[in-house]
């Protein structure tokens, strides 16, 4: 403001002068970021850190929506298993309750709470099919063989859904970090993100030997 | 001369660096180290004969022309130290087998030293090989005659399994000497147009100094050109190339 009254008592050019000057300078360093695709970068990263995102949760969601088919199909030849049985379905209701944030990747939170809520769904599923180990006539019904590959090739894919995960955060992470990354950050407001711990009994998909 | 040459050596050292910077992309993209894709089969591990692998490139090169699907049948001596499981997919990645935009690839993967078998399968496939038959062509086709000590005839049931489950059935002729897709000279002509083009514009620059104007332009367009087909980039010479799809984990595996 001051500076504003001071300009105004001298000369209307010298202050067309020092606004033109800011204004080139804003300009130019805007020209600068953008030229050097600065401005774009983590923009960019961001979609691909929500695409990867998307995918871990769509592959999670497939292993929730197989889980009540492998139930009824254990229950028929295992119902005594009970206590296992229902370890699955709560962790399954447990994780498929949870209300996702919009933030959840920039809330930690919220994005802890996600992870142990998959990683208890993953545990109870292991327990589960080491249990069945001991039902012969199931573990050679088609439709016990057929749910169990859809459920290794799903946790195969989920694992590859948290690694490019991984990757993709690494990647923003630097890039809001770092300079001139940091810059351009603020001008977004763009927080680093949450990423997975490599947990390696989550990673490491179920495996039963036939 | 001296000027001719001048005008030709700033686009053609343009170009020299776009190929470098394409190639070094593609590199320093894994930490693991796939073989090149040197055709439809990359048997690595020496599990099949030449009659074998020429009868199922046959088949492999027909499904392409028939579906547009991309399958690859992938032998190796060995796995650097991961499971096949997450090795199958990063090789699937850095070859770019499948159409791009559709994923429509997949590959049979057999590492005989850890004694694993896979099934891969690209995203575009899921809905027609998925795990459980996957599962089930493993189960069935080929763990038996790997177990037996055949490797070439697990690999040939297991891939006319998968052509089939993919709608495909392959034309059961041992004999038949189809010629292969003259790929080499394919690519070699590919390089060619390439240099030609670089050529006529570096010819017309040195004729009209405003078309000069219009080469970073190109320069330009071809690099994105060859961005585009990462899969593809590294298989210079080796005639089959990958179309650009991506795996996600799809599939199945076994042991022996």
């Amino acid at each position: 403001m001051s500076t504003l009254a001071l300009t105004q008592s001298r000369a209307p050019a010298a202050l067309w002068r020092r606004t033109g000057l800011r204004v080139i300078l804003l300009t130019w360093l805007a020209a600068a970021l953008s030229a050097c695709g600065w401005v774009n970068t983590i923009p960019t990263l961001d979609e691909a850190s929500n695409a990867a995102w998307s995918e871990v949760q769509n592959q999670y969601q497939r292993r929730a929506d197989l889980v009540p088919n492998l139930v009824e199909t254990v229950r028929g030849y295992a119902a005594q298993e009970r206590e296992t049985l229902t370890a699955v379905v709560e962790a399954r209701a447990k994780a498929t309750q949870m209300t996702l944030p919009a933030d959840i990747t920039t809330n930690p939170q919220a994005f802890q709470q996600f992870q142990q809520n998959q990683a208890q769904l993953s545990s109870a599923l292991a327990r589960l099919l080491v249990v069945v180990e001991a039902y012969p006539d199931l573990k050679s019904n088609q439709n016990f063989l057929s749910l169990q590959s859809q459920l290794e090739g799903t946790e195969n894919r989920i694992a590859v859904a948290r690694r490019d995960y991984i990757l993709s955060v690494q990647a923003y992470n630097t890039e809001v970090r770092t300079f001139p990354g940091v810059l351009v950050a603020m001008l977004y407001g763009a927080k680093p993100k949450e990423t997975f711990a490599a947990a390696p009994e989550s990673q490491t998909a179920p495996r039963v030997q036939f | 001369m001296t000027r001719w040459f001048a005008s030709v050596r700033a686009p053609f050292a343009a170009l020299a660096l776009i190929l470098f910077a394409a190639f070094a992309q593609v590199a320093g993209a894994a930490e693991l180290r796939f073989p090149d894709l040197s055709g439809r089969v990359v048997d690595q591990a020496g599990l099949l004969s030449p009659l074998a692998r020429e009868r199922v490139t046959n088949w492999l090169a027909e499904l392409e022309r028939a579906k547009g699907h991309q399958v690859v049948v992938a032998t190796l001596p060995n796995l650097q130290g991961v499971t096949i499981e997450d090795y199958g997919y990063q090789l699937g990645r850095a070859w770019g087998i499948g159409q791009a935009g559709r994923n429509t690839g997949a590959l049979l993967i057999v590492a005989p030293t850890e004694r694993a078998v896979r099934i891969e399968v690209g995203y575009g496939l899921e809905g027609d090989l998925t795990d459980a038959l996957s599962r089930a062509i493993i189960e069935r086709d080929i763990l038996p005659a790997f177990r037996s000590g055949s490797y070439e005839q697990g690999i040939l049931a297991g891939t006319a399994s998968i052509l089939r489950t993919l709608g495909f059935e392959p034309a059961d002729a041992p004999a038949r000497t189809q010629s292969r897709p003259a790929a080499p000279q394919e690519t070699g002509a590919g390089m060619l147009l390439l240099f030609g083009v670089v050529l006529f514009i570096a010819f017309l620059a040195r004729r009209n100094p405003r078309t000069r104007s219009i080469l970073p332009y190109v320069l330009a367009a071809m690099a994105a050109g060859r961005g585009g087909s990462r899969g593809g980039g590294r298989s210079f010479g080796g005639g089959f190339r990958g179309g650009g799809g991506s795996f996600g984990g799809g599939g199945a595996s076994g042991r022996w």
